[in-house]
Formats: C-alpha cells, sequence, structure tokens
C-alpha cells in the first residue's frame, strides 16, 4: 500500500525525522491559506500522487509570493500529471503540499527496503540526490553506498559513520545523518514498511538532513496490526477494478488484452499469461484467486472479468488448497446473477477435480472444456477470436 | 530414498483444528502419512479424526515422537507457531501459510540461526511430497507418481503442472518441493538441489522459478559449480509488465537482475534446459532422460 507525500511527513514527525514545515491543500483558497499560515518568504507547490518524478513532469514549483501561491496552485491542481512513473496516461491531481522554501547547501538519496537477497533491511545512499536511483546505479553505481543491516541489532552507528565518511561527510553532518537513519529505520520497521525513499534528502547550510520527499509504501500482509494506516489509504489514486479485487482478497492486475484469466496461484496465473501470448493472444488481466476464496469470492472473481469487457475467459484451476467444486459453484452463482455472454474455457485439476466437473456438468452452461493448460489457452485465443469478430 | 520428507516422517499439524489444517490432515492421513498429533493452543486434550490435539509442540515431540511440522496457523500467529516448532525441536517445519509479515520472518530467519538442524520450507507454499511415501502439505496427492525426478518450485500450482504433465507421460517424481514466493523464505533452490544431488533415488530434476528477486541465477551459479544430473528450468512472468509488483529500488539491489530473459539466460548458461512454455516443463525433462 502507497501513501501520499504529505501523509509519509506526518509520519515522519511521529518518529522525529526532520521535515520541512507544510500543510496540505484540496483547493488553490487552502493552498493561498497554508502559505499565510506558514509565514516565510517562499514556499513549494507539490502536487500529490501516488508516483515518483513529479518535479521533471511539472508537479512541483516554488513560489516567490502569494499571488504566485495562487497561481501554481491553479495550475498544477486538476492538472494531468504525466510522469516517468504514471505511465502515457498520466494522472489528475487532487490534492497540494504547500511547503516552506528549504535552504538545501546539496541533495543525497536515502532509500531503504527489505532486501531478499540478505533477509534484512538494505539502505542505499547515494551522493546524487534529486536523480532517479536506477540512472544512478547504471551510470554512476559507484555513488551508490549500501547498509546491510543485521535484522537482530538494527542499524548500527558505525556503519552510517562509514556511509557518511565515504561520501566526505564528518562531523555534526556525520552525526546528524547517523540520527536520521536510525530514527528512519525505527519507523520502517514499527510501520511494516516494504520501502522507504528520500529523494531528495537535503543537506542544509547549517549542517543537518531534512527530509524533503517521502515515499513510504507498507507490507500489505501486516496491515491486520496497523488499523490506523488503512485509513490513509487514497482510493482515487488506485485503478477502480484492482480495489474491487482487493476488497476481495483477490490479488488483480488490469493489463490490456481481450482474454480474461482466472487462476489460482501467482506463479500459474503468470504462467496462463505466458502461454495465451505464446498461442497469439493477450491477456485482459493476472487474477490470482488465492487459496483460500470461497463461493462468494470467485463469483466477485467473474464479476470483475466481465467488467472489463473481455472477449473470452479462461479459467485455469490446479487446486490444491483450492477445491475445484467452489471453482465450479462461484462460476454459476457468477453466471446466475450476470449472465455470461463471453465464451468460457475452463480446465480444472487437482482437489475434488471430479466433484467440480460434475457440478459444471450438471448446470447446463455452455462450456468449452480444456483438458491442459495448452488446450485451453488455444481453445481461448481461437474463441475470443471469433467473439471479437463477431 | 527421497529427500527431506519419507516414510519414517512423524508429523505434527499446527492449527489442526482450523477448516484448511482440518481438511488438509484428513487428506495427508489419507494419502499414507503418519500424523502422530495435532497442535491448538488452548484444545490441548481434545482430538481431531482420532489424532491427539495438544496445547504445544514440545508436548507433540516429548509424547509422539513428531519429528516435522506442517503449518496452518492464520499470519498473525505463524511466525511464532515456526520458532515454537524450532525451539521444540522438530527437524522439518513446513509453512503453508500465506500472508506472513515480512518483518515477521526477518525475525524468523535470525532465531532459526540458533537451531541449525530445523529446517524450514515455505512459507507460503505447498509443502513437500515424496510419492507413495508421505506428503506434508496442500498438493493434491493422486496427481503425483512414485519415480526419480525431483521437482523444486518458488509457485505451488505452477508445481502441479509440472508434476501433472510428468505422471501424464508415465515419468514418476522422487520428491517434490515447494519452496514458497515470498521474500524471505527458508529452504531455497540451492538447498534444495543439493539435497537432490546427494539423493541416489533421483536421476533429474525440474527447477521452476518466477520473475523478480535473484534466487533463480544463485541457483545457476551453484547448478554450473556442483550440479551434475539432467536438469530443465522454466521461468513464469515472460510476459508480465515490468514495474507492477516488483518495488522501485528493488531491481536495483539485485543489481538489475530479475527479469524472465535474464534468469533464463543464466540458467541455460549454467546448462539448465530451459522450457520454451509453461506447457512442455514435462516433455522437455522427457528429452533428457
Amino acid at each position: 500500500m502507497k501513501i501520499h507525500e504529505h501523509q509519509g511527513k506526518d509520519l515522519f514527525k511521529r518518529f522525529g525525522i526532520p521535515v520541512p514545515r507544510g500543510q496540505v491543500a484540496f483547493s488553490v483558497d487552502e493552498a493561498v491559506a497554508a502559505a499565510d499560515a506558514l509565514g516565510g518568504d517562499f514556499w513549494v507547490v507539490k502536487a500529490q500522487i501516488h508516483a515518483g518524478g513529479r518535479g521533471k513532469g511539472g508537479g512541483v514549483k516554488l513560489a516567490r509570493s502569494k499571488a504566485e501561491v495562487r497561481e501554481l496552485a491553479g495550475e498544477i491542481l486538476g492538472m494531468n500529471l504525466i510522469t516517468q512513473q504514471t505511465g502515457p496516461e498520466g494522472k489528475i491531481v487532487k490534492r497540494l503540499y504547500i511547503e516552506e522554501g528549504a535552504d538545501i547547501q546539496d541533495e543525497l538519496y536515502l532509500g531503504m527496503l527489505v532486501d531478499r537477497a540478505t533477509n534484512a533491511v538494505t539502505i542505499m545512499v547515494s551522493t546524487e540526490g534529486g536523480t532517479e536511483i536506477e540512472e544512478v546505479a547504471e551510470h554512476n553505481p559507484s555513488a551508490i553506498h549500501k547498509i546491510h543491516v543485521n535484522a537482530a541489532t538494527g542499524v548500527l552507528p558505525f556503519q552510517v559513520r562509514n556511509v557518511a565518511k565515504a561520501m566526505g561527510m564528518s562531523g555534526k553532518l556525520s552525526r546528524s545523518l547517523t540520527s536520521f537513519v536510525h530514527k528512519l529505520y525505527t519507523c520502517f520497521t514499527e510501520l511494516d514498511c516494504s520501502m522507504a525513499e528520500i529523494n531528495p534528502l537535503i543537506v542544509t547550510s547549517d549542517q543537518k538532513v531534512v527530509a524533503l520527499d517521502a515515499k513510504l509504501s507498507f507490507d500489505s500482509n501486516a496491515m491486520f496490526r496497523h488499523k490506523d494506516l488503512a485509513e490513509l489509504r487514497d482510493l482515487s489514486e488506485e485503478e477502480p477494478s484492482e480495489i474491487k479485487a482487493s476488497e476481495f482478497d483477490l490479488s488483480y492486475i488490469k493489463l490490456d488484452g481481450d482474454i480474461g484469466c482466472l487462476v489460482n496461484g501467482a506463479g500459474l496465473a503468470m504462467a496462463t499469461m505466458d502461454i495465451l501470448k505464446h498461442c497469439g493472444g493477450e491477456p485482459a488481466n493476472f487474477l490470482d484467486v488465492g487459496g483460500s476464496a470461497t463461493t462468494e469470492r470467485v463469483t466477485e472473481a467473474f464479476k470483475i472479468l466481465i467488467g472489463d469487457n473481455v472477449n473470452a475467459i479462461f479459467v485455469n484451476i490446479f487446486g490444491g488448497i483450492m477445491k475445484c467444486d467452489t471453482i465450479a459453484n462461484g462460476l454459476i452463482a457468477a453466471h446466475k446473477t450476470l449472465g455470461l455472454k463471453v465464451p468460457l474455457i475452463v480446465r480444472l485439476e487437482g482437489t475434488n477435480v471430479e466433484l467440480g466437473k460434475t457440478i459444471l456438468r450438471e448446470s447446463g452452461l455452455t462450456i468449452l472444456a480444456a483438458d491442459s493448460m495448452a488446450d485451453g489457452a488455444v481453445k481461448a485465443v481461437d474463441a475470443a477470436r471469433k467473439h471479437r469478430e463477431g | 530414498m527421497a529427500i527431506f520428507v519419507n516414510e519414517h516422517t512423524r508429523l505434527v499439524v499446527q492449527g489442526i483444528t482450523g477448516s484448511a489444517g482440518g481438511f488438509h490432515t484428513q487428506q495427508m492421513v489419507a494419502y499414507g502419512t503418519k500424523v502422530v498429533a495435532g497442535v491448538t493452543p488452548g484444545k490441548g486434550g481434545q482430538s481431531f479424526e482420532g489424532i491427539p490435539v495438544m496445547d504445544t509442540v514440545a508436548e507433540a515431540v516429548a509424547e509422539h515422537g513428531a519429528n516435522a511440522s506442517v503449518i496452518y496457523v492464520p499470519p498473525p500467529f505463524a511466525a511464532d507457531a515456526i520458532m515454537e516448532a524450532a525451539a521444540a525441536g522438530v527437524e522439518l517445519i513446513v509453512a503453508i501459510t500465506e500472508g506472513i509479515p515480512v518483518l515477521d520472518m526477518m525475525k524468523v530467519k535470525v532465531f532459526l540461526r540458533d537451531y541449525p538442524n530445523a529446517r524450514l520450507v515455505g512459507p507460503n507454499c505447498p509443502g513437500v511430497i515424496s510419492p507413495g511415501k508421505a506428503k506434508i502439505g496442500i498438493m493434491p496427492g493422486h496427481i503425483h507418481l512414485p519415480g526419480r525426478v525431483g521437482v523444486v518450485s518458488r509457485s505451488g500450482t505452477l508445481t502441479y503442472e509440472a508434476v501433472g504433465q510428468l505422471s501424464a507421460l508415465n515419468i514418476g517424481q522422487s520428491t517434490c518441493v515447494g519452496i514458497g514466493g515470498d521474500p524471505i523464505n527458508g529452504t531455497n533452490f540451492i538447498d534444495t538441489l543439493s539435497a537432490f544431488q546427494a539423493d541416489a533415488d533421483t536421476d533429474a530434476v525440474i527447477m521452476i522459478g518466477e520473475i523478480g528477486g535473484s534466487a533463480e541465477e544463485e541457483a545457476a551459479a551453484w547448478i554450473a559449480e556442483n550440479f551434475t544430473k539432467p536438469i530443465v528450468g522454466f521461468i513464469a512472468g515472460k510476459t508480465a509488465p515490468p514495474g507492477k509488483r516488483m518495488g522501485h529500488a528493488g531491481a536495483i539491489i539485485s543489481g538489475g537482475k530479475g527479469t524472465a530473459s535474464e534468469k533464463v539466460a543464466a540458467l541455460e548458461a549454467a546448462g539448465v534446459k530451459v522450457a520454451p512454455n509453461p506447457s512442455e516443463m514435462g516433455t522437455t525433462l522427457k528429452t533428457l532422460l
């Protein structure tokens, strides 16, 4: 789960992590009022969307007067912001963050994430603040310094001092960075983050580090113990069909093709997409119904697929913990409430397969049965083409 | 011989009174697995289908000689259950549970360093089966056939797919191990492959990976140096759109590794025969026998 920059900074404050003062604004008047309340003589007007690269896309601008705050807020609010991470369709800006202008002497990058290679948290610091970390990794990898945190001890002061030293820092600045990293690690572990990225992390003229940005994402598996974080979710930033899917614990990603896929297991779901492409088709989605889906959840899954305007639906189930009869009953329930008007290709195998097949046979539904994944993919691609051509 | 699981395995089921735990206990018993006890804290003294239920894993070990455990405990309590099993002296811990917070697994990994004899498989995995001997987990038993091909996979249902293809070709399996798809897990590809290498009853292996992380690349490097048996690979996610699931900085940390094409190239360079698509895992292996 992702949150907005201004929400991330509120969380940072809770852990004593230094951030500039700022206020969220949902209208131009609120933006001007925020600048008023903050005082000072220059402000930054920042678009709040769940994607990086906002500055380059024209979503972050400096204002030298309140009139300019008004002008820029009017310009940015409601704009369709296109960045490297939003994709070509962009995202409409619905809220702003008005921040006091910062005293910037230098810009760094700081990233923190769970590293599967070390089974612990890895911290990356780069001297090239403001630049995407991928770009730095490609063009100037020696600018990136890594700290592999020992999960038993947490990040240790000497580890940060070593990185500070390697970046040419000492004295007060090194101490400021050490304290910053320690607090961020506490925030990361207490809130079950999966990633924290601060780009840029600025060095002020009085030798302190301050988070000028705050990009946090959380481990969705840990949300049961962070009910307060769930309230920070901004549903308008997410794909509507993906929201619907998450309500029913379905793992769903919308794609561009026209063959709906309903599969159990992420690996098999990806393999199903692979074989559809191999056979000349285009999947409309990735959908893993998971292992513990009920008939109700399977029904919802079908509803989401139909909402995607597909030309065929390929159900590829190899039951383990998921039982084939549950899938069959969900399919029939979905048909009763919605009426499936597109060809349905079903491959059932695994736990309770005979029961599942019997239920489908006795339902009287028109189903193209497939006896293997390859057979199903060929039939689905063919059926989708015929349906598309009417 | 097989690996990890055999006819001498004495299993305790943690979470036996839950719906998944209960259903799959019946399936495991029906397959012939020796389920000696169940554990559900607070329900000690009851029984489930004739199997004694205890409050703690330590009791199951002391009173019923359990040497393996399977975990169907809900995510908030699953890490505790894994560590309880290790502390009780269980040698094989198979964690089926999906959705354990990754920071909980970080703690588990640290804890397990003190129990070098405890092998964790999973979490978020289908389990381990040695066909004809015993199954621990949630895989459908009837698709398997006893034989001499080992299977190791990050994906549950894709493992069944591979097994289904092998059995349809009348190629049996020695042991099938689902190592799970979570970012932090127990037994990895290399651990499993080295057990297959040492197993006199395994002649060849299918290894199934997927996009993300660098486990397949690491396995490929190990295979090139150490693995001498015929091996087929498959990587799921060739057509997955980039950036959807993998974190932004995630690709950096593994040095730009993680795409299907890089993994396929690494495996092929190590001498692994990679199946061109997921429906040809079985037939590709057949060409090597």
